[in-house]
């Protein structure tokens, strides 16, 4: 159905709109996703006491630190909708400033992990440490992952707005990096309420 | 911006916030027992997938296609077998072996 509308400009009518919002393709990737990160959470779930004699999570978490990359995360996907408003007015300029401030935000909470871990392994709690940390960083950082690859996807969907313009195909894929970004932030509550609120408690 | 869109994301967010705050500030500050905390984590992060689910991605019952729904619904249930059913046999040979 793409290849029929890559000429259209960006009023076009609502109906071929609806066809391209269905997305039905791309939630069953984020379903696949679901899947993989449910196992993760289950892996860690079982793990979690396998500390082999090394430190627990009551040792190794910050409170502060999952609160801020929680507020960076939570408040990047609000950013976003904001972006995802502001492309079906056609405000161009708009949709690029939200997206700015969406990748800032979440290259934000990249750093913040990125710095959790290198402590962590500096510490000599790395992935290797116990089974406990080999589910911790496999769960965390394939959550990580894609929140990096969110990242790209946003310069590349930036590069595009400004490059084409706010036409249906770029705003169909803005749609789908939405969906994504979104569904991101829902695997977070689940990594903040499975990982480090019951690991400080 | 459109205003109920705008209003969508504002409420959603709001939302959001209360029910992270709250398990947040139990495990700081240790108000309750544990056990308590835990089932407050438990029930927020639930109600708070939710409001992601209809503020973030709109969801709705109405308004989605079925085959999306659908999938979400498969999707569920093959998580909860999947999920349930392996935390269930390690949590039955875990106690199986300490006996």
């Amino acid at each position: 159905m793409s290849l029929n509308v890559t000429a259209m400009p960006s009023h076009h009518e609502p109906q071929s709109e609806a066809h391209e919002q269905r997305a039905l393709g791309f939630w069953l990737y984020l379903m696949g996703d679901a899947v993989i990160f449910g196992l993760l959470f289950m892996t860690y779930s079982i793990m979690v006491g396998n500390t082999a004699g090394g430190p627990s999570g009551r040792a190794l978490f910050s409170l502060n630190n999952a609160a801020l990359e929680t507020a960076l995360l939570l408040v990047s996907s609000t950013t976003f909708g904001f972006a995802s408003l502001s492309s079906k007015t056609g405000n161009r300029s708009a949709v690029l400033a939200w997206l700015l401030l969406t990748f800032v935000l979440g290259a934000g909470f990249v750093f913040l992990e990125i710095r959790e871990f290198m402590g962590m392994i500096a510490a000599g709690a790395g992935p290797d440490r116990s089974g406990f940390l080999s589910a911790f960083f496999t769960l965390v950082g394939t959550h990580g992952t894609h929140v990096s690859v969110g990242l790209v996807w946003i310069l590349i969907m930036s590069g595009q707005v400004l490059s084409k313009g706010l036409t249906l195909p770029v705003v169909s894929r803005l749609f789908r990096l939405g969906l994504f970004w979104h569904f991101l932030d829902i695997a977070w509550v689940g990594i903040f309420s499975v990982v480090y609120l019951p690991g400080l408690l | 911006m459109e205003r109920h869109g705008l209003l969508s994301y504002l409420v959603g967010f709001v939302l959001a916030v209360v029910l992270t705050a709250i398990p947040f500030y139990l495990v700081a500050t240790h108000a309750l027992p544990p056990s308590r905390i835990m089932y407050v984590i438990a029930v927020a992060a639930v109600l708070q997938i939710l409001v992601h689910l209809r503020f973030f991605l709109h969801l709705s019952l109405t308004t989605t296609p079925r085959e999306n729904l659908l999938a979400i619904a498969f999707t569920t249930v093959l998580l909860c077998i999947m999920v349930g059913g392996s935390l269930w046999i390690m949590v039955d040979l875990h106690s199986r072996m300490a006996i």
